[in-house]
């Protein structure tokens, strides 16, 4: 299995680039992971990757986008929780890229 | 002889038909069996009429992953993964009904 | 847009002792995800998935039950549950996870009768 270095560390990786193990999470892990994806994280951005792993701690699962904006629109506010706003920060689909910077799975219902 | 079961007797009639067949010994419920030994349940009546032929047991960490370890029956006696070694160990034979 | 369905989700297997209960839930999220009708049955030993209280690290399974709080977010909101399977296992609605619909087996059969389509597990 694939594996990336952070910090001096080891962590497995899958063939698609998202984190094995979500226990292990950092900061560290998720501004590499960004990198990795083209994203410069921001304060909206890390907004959204903490949105998404308190999504999963509560629920064990990561939302599919449409699920995502609605939610974070109840929480967060109408100025954020719409596809476009959620685009801008993560170009290649917000559920994609955010899960996969947050440490968490793929989203269930992405194919 | 040690008696181990592990399906819900709603599904599968193991406990059934182990219930009809052995003389007696130890019962270990172990994954879905574990639904055998919650209070109320419809095959409860049979499972108890059994207990002064069988010692009945059941897995900790299955009646927890079900969210019904607060209400198995009375008389079955929880076990944890090192009570199942012991329960083998001290048993000369042992059955795992399918 | 396509033409949306009426999907329903036929339960019937406890939870954790095989993986169609989980896999059941994966489905029905993956349809909701695509804007389907979807509701879910519950009967003979399905009724389990829904009681409350998994506590599954003994056995070192990812438990499931907080995900069925994650249905109403995918507007996933007609949950039936057979009142005589609930009986024979000692449960009322009370012991279960999320709020449900309870009603008899004919009841259930006749919603069965109306779906598009139909997937059990």
């Amino acid at each position: 299995m694939a594996s990336i270095e952070v910090n001096g560390k080891s962590y497995e990786i899958d063939e698609e680039g998202y984190l094995v193990n979500l226990g292990e999470w950092n900061e560290e892990i998720g501004a590499y992971l960004a990198q990795t994806e083209n994203v410069t994280m921001t304060e909206q951005h890390w907004e959204v990757v903490n949105f998404l792993r308190d999504y999963y701690n509560e629920f064990q699962i990561a939302p599919a986008v449409r699920v995502l904006t609605k939610a974070i629109g109840k929480k967060l506010g109408a100025d954020k929780g719409n596809s476009q706003y959620l685009y801008e920060l993560f170009p290649y689909g917000p559920a994609k890229q955010a899960c996969k910077i947050a440490g968490l799975p793929k989203p269930t219902g992405c194919v | 002889m040690l008696h181990i079961v592990n399906k819900s007797p709603f599904e599968r009639n193991s406990l059934d038909t182990l219930l009809d067949t052995s003389p007696g010994g130890a019962i270990l419920l172990i994954e879905d069996g574990v639904y055998a030994a919650t209070k109320g349940n419809a095959f409860e009546p049979k499972l108890k009429a059994a207990m002064d032929k069988f010692k009945v047991y059941a897995l900790q960490g299955d009646l927890e992953a079900r969210g019904i370890a607060d209400r198995v029956t009375d008389g079955v006696a929880m076990v944890d993964y090192g009570g199942f070694v012991d329960l083998v160990a001290n048993n000369k034979t042992n059955q795992s009904w399918l | 847009m396509s033409t949306i369905k009426k999907f329903m989700f036929v339960n019937r297997k406890a939870p954790y002792g095989t993986i169609y209960a989980l896999e059941s839930l994966e489905v029905v999220l993956i349809a909701a995800a695509f804007d389907q009708d979807c509701s879910m049955a519950f009967l003979d030993d399905g009724v389990y998935q829904l009681k409350k209280g998994h506590q599954t690290k003994g056995i070192e399974v990812k438990g499931f039950e907080k995900t069925f709080g994650a249905l109403e977010d995918y507007d996933v909101e007609k949950l039936y549950v057979d009142q005589e399977s609930l009986a024979a296992r000692g449960l009322t609605a009370e012991d279960l996870c999320v709020p449900v619909e309870v009603m008899s087996r004919a009841e259930l059969g006749k919603l069965m009768d109306e779906q598009d389509v139909v997937l059990s597990f």
